[in-house]
C-alpha cells in the first residue's frame, strides 16, 4: 500500500501543529517572567532615603556625571508626573512627588526592536538584557524608549567612577546601559540589591507568570498602575500607589 | 655594463638598509628572547592544558563571554571534569593570573598584541584596590 500525495501532506500538516504546540505548551509552563511592584506611599515615607539608588551605582559602576545631559542612570527618582504623563487633576495628590524609576523590562521592549546589532534582547526569563560587548552606541535603543531608561556613555565612564567594583565591569565611551534587574545576582538565588537594601521594604521582587509568588498576591490584593500602558510595551513594573 | 659600479653599490647600500634590524639588534646586545611571565603560586593547572591554553585563550574567553552574557550559563566544565565559574575577574584574574601586569601585559607588548580591549570595561582588581585607596586618601 503505497501513501498518496494528499495523505502524505494531511499527516505533515498535523504533525507540524501537534509539534509546534507541544513546545509552546512546554515554554509557557517553564517559563518565568520576573517583575517588581513598587508600592510609592511607603517610599514616600522617607522622602530623603537614596538606599536603593546608592547600592545599585556602587555595585554597577556607574560613573556620576553631574551634567544632565550626560548622567547615567539606572534605578533613579523621577516626579510623578514625568514618569506617568500629565492629568489635569486627578493626580494633583502626587505632583511633585518623587518616586523611584528603572527599566521596565518590558514584554514587548521597543529597545529590543530597533537594535541592529541584536546587543540588547528579551531573555525568556523577562529580563531585558544587554551585551555591551556588541553594543555599538547607535542610540536607536534610546530614542526607541518611551521611559527614558537607558543611558549613554558620551565620554570614557571610568573617571567618574567614584569606587571601581572589580567584581562587575565598566562601560566604556560609546555604549548604552541601564538596569538589567541585577542578572549576575539573580544567577546566584539573589533579589536585586535595590531590593535588598531598601530600608521601607517598599520593593517586591518576583516571578509574575507563578500565581503563588508575593508579587502576584501584592498585585491582587492592591490596585497599581502602569508607566504609559497606552503605547503597548507591557512594563514589568508595577505601581502601588 | 658601464654601471656595474654604481649598481653594485646601490644594491649593497640597499640590503644594508633592509637588514639594519637584524644587525641592529646584534650590535646592541638586546635580545629577543621571550619574556618571563610570572606563573601564579597557588595552581598548578588551568582550566585548559598549559599548550592549548597558550594557543586558544582568545577562543575560550570569546566561548566564555557567548555563555555567560547571551546564554544565561554560570559554570564552565572543562574536558578534564572541573567545574569553573565564568568570569575573567573572579575566575582567572582573582583566584590565579593575580598580577595581570606580569602575566597577561608583559607577552601581549612583547607580541604587539593589538587589543584585546577587555580591560577596557572588565577591572584589573589591582586597579580598583589602587583607584580606591587613592580616592579615599
Amino acid at each position: 500500500m503505497s501513501v498518496t500525495r494528499k495523505e502524505f501532506l494531511r499527516a505533515a500538516g498535523v504533525s507540524l501543529v501537534v509539534l509546534a504546540g507541544g513546545k509552546s505548551l512546554l515554554k509557557g509552563a517553564n517559563g518565568k517572567r520576573w517583575g517588581m511592584v513598587i508600592d510609592v506611599p511607603k517610599c514616600l515615607a522617607k522622602p530623603d532615603c537614596t538606599k536603593c539608588m546608592d547600592a545599585c551605582n556602587a555595585a554597577h559602576n556607574i560613573p556620576h556625571f553631574t551634567d544632565p545631559r550626560r548622567e547615567v542612570k539606572w534605578i533613579w527618582k523621577a516626579k510623578f508626573e514625568d514618569a506617568f504623563g500629565e492629568t489635569e487633576y486627578a493626580a494633583d495628590a502626587f505632583r511633585d512627588k518623587l518616586l523611584p524609576v528603572l527599566c521596565n523590562h518590558c514584554a514587548q521592549p521597543a529597545c529590543v526592536r530597533v537594535c541592529p546589532t541584536q546587543a540588547t534582547w528579551k531573555r525568556e526569563d523577562g529580563i531585558v538584557m544587554m551585551d555591551w560587548h556588541r553594543c555599538i552606541g547607535c542610540r536607536y535603543c534610546m530614542a526607541a524608549c518611551p521611559y527614558g531608561s537607558r543611558s549613554f556613555n558620551w565620554s570614557d565612564p571610568r573617571p567618574a567612577i567614584p569606587a571601581l567594583n572589580s567584581d562587575y565591569p565598566t562601560r566604556t565611551r560609546g555604549v548604552v546601559e541601564k538596569c538589567t534587574f541585577c542578572e549576575e545576582r539573580l544567577a546566584k538565588n539573589q533579589l536585586p540589591l535595590c531590593v535588598e537594601v531598601c530600608p521601607q521594604k517598599a520593593l517586591t521582587f518576583g516571578d509574575l507568570n507563578d500565581p503563588n509568588s508575593e508579587i502576584r498576591r501584592k498585585l491582587r490584593e492592591q490596585f497599581t498602575i502602569q508607566r504609559k500602558p497606552e503605547l503597548g510595551t507591557k512594563p514589568g513594573i508595577y505601581y502601588i500607589v | 655594463m658601464r654601471d656595474k659600479g654604481l649598481i653594485t653599490t646601490g644594491l649593497v647600500i640597499f640590503l644594508g638598509l633592509v637588514t639594519f634590524p637584524f644587525w641592529y639588534a646584534k650590535a646592541s646586545g638586546e635580545t629577543a628572547a621571550a619574556p618571563r611571565r610570572v606563573l601564579p603560586t597557588n595552581a598548578k593547572e588551568c582550566v585548559l592544558p598549559v599548550e592549548q591554553m597558550r594557543a586558544q585563550h582568545p577562543k575560550l574567553l570569546m566561548d566564555w563571554r557567548q555563555l555567560r552574557v547571551r546564554d544565561d550559563v554560570q559554570n564552565y566544565t572543562a574536558p578534564d571534569g572541573r567545574t569553573y565559574s565564568i568570569s575573567l575577574t573572579g575566575t582567572c584574574l582573582k583566584q590565579c593570573h593575580t598580577n595581570k601586569a606580569e602575566f597577561c601585559d608583559r607577552c601581549h607588548n612583547y607580541e604587539a598584541v593589538q587589543g584585546p580591549y577587555c580591560m577596557d570595561c572588565h577591572v584589573d582588581p589591582r586597579l580598583a584596590a589602587r583607584v580606591v585607596a587613592w580616592r579615599t586618601e
